[in-house]
C-alpha cells in the first residue's frame, strides 16, 4: 500500500479524517498510477490535484516525496522504493505563497511535522 | 407561521441563518466548507430542502456540493466544467486574444420546475446545465458560441457570468449577465442568445452603441413582471420595460450610481434597492455611511434608509450577489459585506439590524422562505 499524505482540505472533502490516505495501486507505482488510484477511491478529489481532462497538475498544487521535489516529473516516473515500500508517503501539498525559496524548503520539512506522521 | 432560511457565501466558508417569522431570533449554522471559498449557495423553489453550493479554491479548483436536507449533510456532487468544442479566446484586459479558461462557478440558479435542474454561471464566462442533481454538467454553448464572444472582455473580478434570471412565466426566457460583456437573453431554454445592451452607456467604451463591452454587475425581476427588468451597471441604475430591448437610466437623486447589487421588494413591483458605493476606484459607502437606497417609483426617486445602519467610519463593499428578500407578508430585505455583517430588515428597509456581525467576507445572501 501507498501512504499518501493529503492537505486538510482534500482531507476533509475526500472525509478521511486526519491520517495518511492509504492507496492499492496495481502495476508500476507512479505518481499517475497513484493520482489514478487515490481518485479511484475517492472520486471527489478528482479536479482537485489535476485537471479533468489533460490530468495536468493544478498550478497551485506540488509533489513531494523522500524529500525530492516531483512536482515536474512526468507521471510515468517511476516513484522511489520508500514509497513504493510503504516506508514513505507521497505529499500533495498546497503550494505556500510568498517565494519559492521559502516555500521549498517548508514543503521539504513538511514530514517532520508531527501531526502529519 | 412561515420560517425564514439565509445562505451566506463568504470568503471562508458558507453559513446558514434560519429563524422564525418574526425575524427576531436567529440560529446560526456554519462555517460549512470551512476555509473555502462560497461564492453561491441556493435552494431549489421546488424542493426547499435541495441545495446547491459552489465551493472553490485557487488551489484545489471548483467542488459542487448538494444537500438533501437543508443544509444539514452535503454531499460533493460532479465538478467536471468543460467548454463543449475547442474554447477559442476572449480578450483579455489589454486587448489581446486570451483562451477560454475555467476557473470557478460564480452562481447556481436552480430550474422552477426540477430540483434535479440547476444552471451554473461560470469564469470564464458562460452557462453550464444539470439536469441529473449536479452529478454531470454541460456547457450551453449557444451563449460562448454568441458572435460577440471573441470580444467579450473581463472586468476587475473577471470574465465572470454571475446572474441568471429564469422568467416564472415561460421558463425558456431567461436573462444573464457577464462582466463586462453586459446582458443577454435566449428566449428557446438556452440554445440561442442575444445581447440586450441597447441603452446601455459606458464611459471606458468608444463607441456608445456598442452590442457588448457593458460591465453589468446585477439584475433583478419581481415574479409577477418579467418582462420588467432592473440594474446596477458598474455606473448607472437601469429599468427595462421590454425583457431588455431597451434600457433607460433610473439613478435619479441617487448620491452616487455606482454599486454592485439591485433587488425589488417582494410584494411590490415598483419598489426597489441599492447600496450605492462610492466609485470603482474606491468600493465603499460615500461618506463612511452604509445606506441602502430605496425607490417606491420604479427607479429616479430615491430615499436613504439608514434606521440601524452604521452612519460613520464604514468602509465595507455590499457584492453583487449578496443582498435578497423574503416573501413574508411584511417583505424582509437582507445584504451581506466584505466586513462580514449580513443585515435585515423586517419591515422593507424602514429599519435594519445586524443578524451576524463577524463572519468573513460576504459573497453572496440569498434567502427562502419556509412553510413551518
Amino acid at each position: 500500500m501507498v501512504r499518501v499524505v493529503l492537505p486538510a482540505h482534500l482531507r476533509t472533502l475526500a472525509g478521511v479524517g486526519s491520517g495518511d490516505v492509504l492507496v492499492d495501486v496495481h502495476g508500476e507505482v507512479t505518481l499517475g498510477s497513484v493520482l489514478d488510484a487515490l481518485e479511484a477511491r475517492h472520486p471527489t478529489l478528482r479536479g482537485t490535484i489535476r485537471d479533468h481532462q489533460t490530468l495536468k497538475r493544478r498550478a497551485f498544487i506540488r509533489f513531494f516525496a523522500c524529500e525530492e521535489d516531483l512536482s515536474h516529473d512526468s507521471p510515468d516516473t517511476p516513484l522511489p522504493d520508500a514509497v513504493v515500500s510503504g516506508a514513505e508517503p507521497l505529499y500533495v501539498v498546497g503550494a505556500i505563497a510568498g517565494g519559492n525559496h521559502t516555500s521549498v524548503g517548508r514543503v521539504l520539512n513538511y514530514k517532520t511535522r508531527p501531526h502529519e506522521t | 407561521m412561515n420560517n425564514v432560511r439565509v445562505l451566506v457565501g463568504t470568503r471562508k466558508g458558507a453559513f446558514i441563518l434560519t429563524s422564525d417569522g418574526k425575524r427576531d431570533k436567529w440560529d446560526v449554522s456554519g462555517p460549512h466548507f470551512a476555509g473555502w471559498e462560497i461564492y453561491h449557495l441556493k435552494g431549489s423553489p421546488v424542493d426547499p430542502n435541495r441545495l446547491y453550493a459552489s465551493q472553490s479554491s485557487g488551489w484545489f479548483g471548483q467542488v459542487i456540493q448538494r444537500s438533501n436536507d437543508g443544509g444539514k449533510t452535503w454531499d460533493a456532487v460532479g465538478n467536471k466544467f468543460v467548454y463543449e468544442g475547442i474554447p477559442g479566446t476572449h480578450q483579455w484586459y489589454d486587448g489581446t486574444p486570451h483562451p477560454w479558461e475555467f476557473k470557478r462557478v460564480w452562481h447556481l440558479e436552480p430550474s422552477l420546475a426540477d430540483p434535479d435542474t440547476v444552471y451554473a454561471g461560470v469564469e470564464d464566462a458562460a452557462m453550464f446545465r444539470t439536469t441529473d442533481g449536479g452529478q454531470s454538467w454541460h456547457e450551453l454553448s449557444g451563449l460562448r458560441g454568441h458572435g460577440s464572444g471573441p470580444r467579450w472582455q473581463p472586468g476587475a473580478g473577471g470574465l465572470c457570468l454571475h446572474n441568471i434570471l429564469i422568467d416564472p412565466k415561460n421558463h425558456d426566457r431567461m436573462f444573464i449577465a457577464i462582466s463586462a460583456a453586459g446582458a443577454f437573453r435566449t428566449d428557446d431554454g438556452g440554445k440561442t442568445w442575444q445581447p440586450i445592451n441597447r441603452g446601455l452607456r459606458s464611459q471606458y467604451i468608444p463607441d456608445e452603441d456598442a452590442e457588448v463591452g457593458h460591465c453589468v454587475h446585477h439584475m433583478a425581476m419581481h415574479a409577477s413582471r418579467p418582462n420588467v427588468l432592473f440594474m446596477q451597471k458598474h455606473w448607472d441604475v437601469l429599468r427595462s420595460d421590454n425583457a431588455g430591448d431597451l434600457w433607460t437610466e433610473v439613478s435619479g437623486n441617487l448620491p452616487t450610481d455606482f454599486g454592485f447589487v439591485i433587488d425589488v421588494h417582494a410584494h411590490e413591483p415598483e419598489t426597489i434597492y441599492v447600496v450605492p458605493i462610492k466609485s470603482d476606484s474606491e468600493h465603499f459607502p460615500p461618506d463612511g455611511k452604509l445606506r441602502v437606497y430605496r425607490s417606491r417609483t420604479g427607479g429616479n426617486e430615491w430615499e436613504p434608509l439608514t434606521n440601524g445602519l452604521p452612519q460613520r467610519d464604514c468602509y465595507v463593499n455590499v457584492l453583487r450577489d449578496a443582498m435578497a428578500v423574503d416573501s413574508l407578508d411584511r417583505c424582509g430585505i437582507y445584504f451581506g459585506t466584505t466586513g462580514g455583517q449580513v443585515y435585515m430588515s423586517p419591515d422593507a428597509g424602514d429599519t435594519w439590524k445586524p443578524v451576524v456581525r463577524d463572519l468573513p467576507a460576504v459573497v453572496s445572501v440569498e434567502v427562502q422562505t419556509l412553510a413551518s
